[in-house]
């Protein structure tokens, strides 16, 4: 397939009876879902339920992997997460993964570009000013809200048009998470494709256009954000403690 | 004629400079040592040999092609360079995620290698080689050869530079970036495996380089690393592995510690190093400029 069809594709992302390994344990147990070309979709599940494994499965950093993940119409289960990440998909670690020995210009200037569309530095200024301001500060000298705005920021130079965000709203204030939904509305807008692992029920709501909810390591039901607005109850046998 | 504590000035000056030629080696082998380690997580015990194979490397170059110092001062590094990513890419790379113990097997099991074969082939009695700059500067109060003076400058600018190139430029951002998280560099498309592959060669070129600069100073032969990286071990041990520039002032600051001992307390020169070691391993386990984990 050359490469206009290839991404002419409406499923950028397709994940078919993906099983993960993390060290001796057996942490996900056939996960299938597919995204659409500029969804927003989301991951819910508890603690511990495989949201963050699967991101790093689809990445290519889980320790083992077996199934099927399809990236842009190709099959990426045997390659390394370079080779994936080339392909056109970025990637924002669960708690941020700023590197303390980068300052923050370095920090966002880290990751290659992998291919033409990608934000520039000045347009990504603009969309988070605080990166500019701390350009010369030591990358884990920001906020815990600003290193996460800088984990975000850095995927966008890269031309990545799908992102798998963990938990970009994790321990961070309430206005800080506001913030950070404005910038995934922004993303959307733009055309980007979005995955995105939450615990916070009532932001995933406020972003996403799907819902898959993981339970044990594989998708126990999928809903759409409509469904969920009407019937909020349907998710609580899956989410409450 | 002016005295130093007792010691005649030109004296103290000459052991000074001694101390700075020493300090130059120990500065630019621990620095070698402290990139690798910083990547690779491996402490790289072949490193005197690598060394070792630097000097006999110039010596070859000249007895059978006729390549002449400055020449080897590039190619030889470059070929000793070579050896190393091939030695990474072959069997180094089969030890990562296992136990320190086996890479501590197999670099020194490699050192061995090389200087036996060093042995075998050349003998282990000492080759010549000749001084590229005979002569020197009058300084008045000394008498300074244009070789060290040569050797301590060179040698202060490679690290200079090997240094900037780490701290400074966008290249060595990835190297500090992979030596803290090398998986998720990886996850951003970048091949970290022949990141390590080429940091493990560089490592490597610069312990040749520093042999290329020994060999004219004594004679080749297949233990001149064996022993100096006995001392630069400790060096690393004193400064830490955390900082490069850390284990650049140690090698040298340690270079004329050790000088001045041996005008002051000849006695102690052979175990100040060692002494200083104990010390700071007692008070600061990690190291004078390391980092606590």
């Amino acid at each position: 397939m050359n490469d206009a069809n290839r991404f002419a594709s409406p499923i950028p992302l397709a994940v078919r009876d993906l099983h993960g390994h993390y060290g001796q344990s057996h942490v996900l147990h056939g996960m299938s879902f597919e995204v659409r070309r500029g969804e927003v979709v989301t991951l819910l599940g508890r603690n511990g339920a495989g949201k963050t494994s699967t991101l790093r499965a689809i990445i290519g950093i889980l320790g083992k992997r077996s199934g099927s993940v399809v990236f842009e119409g190709v099959e990426t289960i045997a390659m390394t997460s370079d080779r994936i990440a080339t392909i056109g998909l970025g990637y924002c670690p669960e708690e941020r993964g700023i590197f303390s020995a980068l300052t923050v210009q370095e920090n966002l200037l880290l990751p290659p570009v992998l291919k033409p569309g990608g934000m520039t530095v000045d347009e990504i200024h603009v969309l988070f000013p605080p990166l500019k301001e701390r350009a010369k500060s030591q990358g884990t000298k920001l906020s815990g809200g600003e290193q996460q705005m800088l984990a975000i920021a850095r995927i966008l130079r890269t031309g990545a048009k799908t992102l798998l965000l963990d938990e970009p709203t994790e321990g961070l204030a309430p206005i800080i998470v506001q913030h950070i939904g404005e910038i995934i509305h922004t993303l959307k807008q733009r055309g980007y494709t979005i995955v995105l692992v939450e615990q916070n029920l009532r932001f995933a709501m406020s972003v996403a256009d799907r819902h898959y909810v993981v339970e044990h390591g594989h998708v126990v039901d999928e809903v759409s954000n409509e469904q969920l607005r009407v019937k909020p109850e349907r998710l609580d046998k899956y989410l409450s403690v | 004629m002016t005295d130093v504590f007792g010691v005649p000035l030109p004296a103290l000056m000459g052991q000074l400079t001694l101390g700075l030629i020493s300090g130059s080696f120990y500065a630019m082998l621990s620095l070698g040592l402290a990139v690798i380690f910083g990547l690779l997580n491996v402490v790289n015990f072949t490193h005197g040999a690598q060394f070792t194979l630097g000097a006999f490397g110039a010596w070859a170059l000249l007895r059978y092609f006729g390549i002449p110092y400055w020449g080897s001062l590039v190619l030889a590094p470059l070929l000793v360079g070579l050896i190393g990513v091939v030695l990474e890419k072959t069997l180094l790379r089969r030890l990562y995620g296992m136990s320190d113990l086996y890479q501590l097997l197999l670099t020194f099991g490699m050192a061995l290698v090389f200087e036996g074969l060093l042995a075998i082939l050349f003998g282990s009695s000492g080759l010549p080689y000749d001084n590229p700059i005979p002569g020197g500067f009058n300084l008045g109060f000394m008498f300074l050869p244009y070789y060290r003076a040569w050797v301590v400058t060179f040698s202060i600018v490679m690290c200079t530079v090997t240094w900037f190139a780490i701290e400074r430029t966008r290249l060595g951002a990835y190297l500090r970036a992979a030596t803290e998280k090398p998986e998720l560099v990886r996850a951003f498309g970048v091949n970290v495996p022949r990141m390590i592959t080429i940091t493990y060669g560089m490592g490597v070129a610069l312990a040749a380089l520093a042999g290329v600069l020994a060999a004219p100073m004594d004679q080749v032969k297949p233990s001149m690393g064996t022993g100096l990286i006995i001392t630069v071990f400790a060096v690393v041990v004193i400064g830490g592995m955390g900082s490069l520039f850390g284990a650049i002032l140690t090698g040298f600051g340690l270079g004329i510690i050790e000088a001045l001992t041996k005008v002051y307390y000849p006695q102690g020169s052979s175990v100040a190093i060692f002494l200083i070691m104990t010390v700071v391993l007692l008070l600061k386990p990690s190291g004078l400029f390391g980092k606590t984990q």
